[in-house]
């Protein structure tokens, strides 16, 4: 009986329980350094969202492992980074519209170039491993060498220091408590991407075509849909939310370096395994989870901020082993 | 059979290591439902798969309208006219019935919205649940929807794999009405075990058996003969 019931609520009741343990570090900390650090958890949850997301939607149709996610992401952050070169007078600027338009720039440019790379990627290489879920770890883990590597040809092996749009460097103060002006918009970048891609694929008749194709492959295709077309189009998708990941995230971090894609990767994985492979708004409500507990945690007990969200992954595994949103939600 | 819509030369179709198919023909008239029928296992649902493509042949010709097909992608198949209702329904249980139904229609203009009036006329089920979640809905109306979905567009032939499997003698009725509406417009080839189905709606049948034509002919022959159906359907005569 309680077994059916957790099983029946097992959703519910770790959502619940995430929620109760969100508030629990108010025993141990002053409220206005929580509300600093929700903040910075759900900036930092936000722009995880940005990177899972892409992992988890490529995964829920192509059922690809697509462990080249973190160069693309990379590669995002880079042509960010190098948009803010060429347009430093608008960067430098103290003027909130020309820095706003040269961040919008700058993401606009990071997805065309990355989209366009994720489509030679799946066309030249993912293609060819459909189905196969260790050569698909393989070769895109080769893929990765190589893009990484191509970064630093490019642009050098050295890290460097992100340029931060002038006015986004700035803070709030409200009556004691710092608010950084970026991660709000981080938070809004966030809550903007994860809307449009509801609003397409709940709305739009492409939308519903992705998601009656995450849960059958074959029918989609006995219907006349050219899958492959939208594998592409999936995987360009996929690579342009990881470019735009990369950017607010180095600026976010204020740094480039060509292996950065490794680091937020890994926490890529751990968002959607938390959240359920395939599921988007999963991907949200993961993201959010380790952002905000990561950040709790590094206040709190400092050594144990890395290892925290592997114990929620590993808790979540242990309740929930699809993660707590099913695939196509 | 010149006035064949559908015709299959000798196909042979693995899946992984195993030689499902191993040389099947058959050819489905433009004016008639063909049944495929057999034992389970026996290759009907693989000789379907095949035609639509979802299983390449390995060997053998598959001709639609005149013109081969077995090398063509399975959303070329269906977009020439090909409507597939696997045996698993594929119903998409995420999605609404009305999500499930656009999914299917390639093209929506006036005469796909007729179509589609007519459909749920036929099958008015799923106006009630026009919004409710596909997965939701009983074994029966998940077969109207898969049907439904499979006819929505101009479809010329339809290849119905098993509809009768799971559902109460009450609904298979219903289902059989729908398939004898339905050949008024399109032709049918229909896999089936069930022989009380497979004698309401069919014309000829082809029996297959360890991936092989054995038998062919006119429903009313298979009808009656009771050795036939004894030795490859498992219909025994009950004594009185």
């Amino acid at each position: 009986m309680a077994e059916t019931i957790f099983k029946r609520w097992s959703q519910e009741l770790t959502l619940a329980g995430a929620g109760i343990l969100f508030l629990l570090p108010l025993f141990e900390i002053q409220p206005k350094t929580y509300l600093t650090l929700t903040i910075a958890g759900l900036a930092m949850g936000m722009l995880l969202f940005l990177v899972a997301s892409g992992v988890s939607i490529i995964f829920g149709l192509m059922d690809v492992l697509n462990f080249a996610h973190g160069a693309l992401f990379a590669w995002g952050a880079y042509v960010g980074f190098s948009v803010f070169q060429l347009l430093m007078k608008w960067v430098e600027a103290d003027s909130v519209l020309k820095n706003f338009a040269v961040f919008l720039m700058a993401m606009a440019a990071a997805m065309i170039a990355v989209a366009v790379l994720g489509i030679i990627l799946e066309r030249v290489v993912v293609r060819r491993v459909y189905g196969n879920h260790l050569f698909q770890i393989l070769i895109t883990f080769g893929a990765t060498i190589v893009l990484v590597e191509l970064i630093r040809v490019f642009w050098g092996p050295n890290d460097e220091v992100m340029i931060v749009p002038h006015t986004f460097s700035r803070n709030w103060d409200i009556m004691d408590v710092v608010i950084s002006k970026y991660r709000i918009i981080c938070i809004f970048l966030g809550a903007i991407v994860y809307g449009v891609i509801q609003l397409i694929l709940k709305k739009t008749k492409l939308g519903t075509i992705v998601r009656a194709g995450v849960e059958d492959r074959d029918m989609v295709q006995a219907m006349g849909h050219n899958i492959y077309l939208l594998f592409t189009g999936v995987f360009a998708a996929g690579a342009g939310l990881a470019a735009l990941g990369g950017v607010a995230m180095s600026i976010f971090s204020l740094q480039v370096y060509p292996d950065m894609g490794g680091t937020y990767l890994l926490f890529a994985f751990i968002v959607v395994i938390i959240g359920g492979l395939g599921s988007v708004t999963g991907s949200l409500v993961g993201a959010l989870i380790v952002g905000l507990s990561y950040n709790y945690v590094a206040y709190l007990v400092p050594w144990a901020a890395a290892g925290v969200n592997v114990l929620i992954m590993i808790i979540i595994l242990l309740i929930r082993p699809t993660g707590l949103f099913q695939a196509g939600k | 059979m010149n006035n064949s819509i559908l015709k299959a030369e000798g196909v042979h179709t693995f899946i992984e290591q195993h030689h499902i198919l191993q040389g099947v023909s058959f050819a489905a008239r433009a004016d008639a439902v063909t049944v495929l029928i057999g034992r389970n296992g026996a290759g009907k649902s693989t000789t379907l798969k095949t035609v639509m493509g979802l299983l390449p042949a390995a060997k053998g010709k598959i001709f639609y309208r005149g013109k081969e097909i077995q090398k063509n992608k399975p959303y070329e198949i269906a977009r020439m006219g090909i409507g597939f209702v696997p045996e698993h329904m594929g119903i998409f249980s995420e999605l609404t019935v009305e999500e499930n139904m656009r999914v299917a229609m390639l093209v929506e203009n006036d005469a796909s919205a007729r179509r589609l009036e007519r459909i749920l006329t036929m099958f008015s089920a799923l106006k009630k649940f026009w919004k409710s979640k596909a997965g939701n809905l009983s074994g029966g109306q998940k077969q109207m929807l898969a049907i439904a979905r499979a006819i929505v567009n101009d479809t010329s032939l339809l290849l119905i794999d098993e509809p009768s499997k799971g559902l109460a003698p009450i609904i298979v009725d219903v289902v059989i009405d729908s398939i004898n509406q339905i050949k008024e417009r399109s032709v049918v080839v229909l896999v089936e075990q069930n022989f009380y189905m497979a004698r309401s709606v069919g014309d000829d049948f082809f029996i297959l058996d360890d991936g092989m034509v054995v038998k062919s002919g006119g429903m009313e022959e298979l009808a009656q003969n009771e050795e036939l159906q004894s030795r490859y359907l498992g219909i025994s005569k009950i004594e009185d």
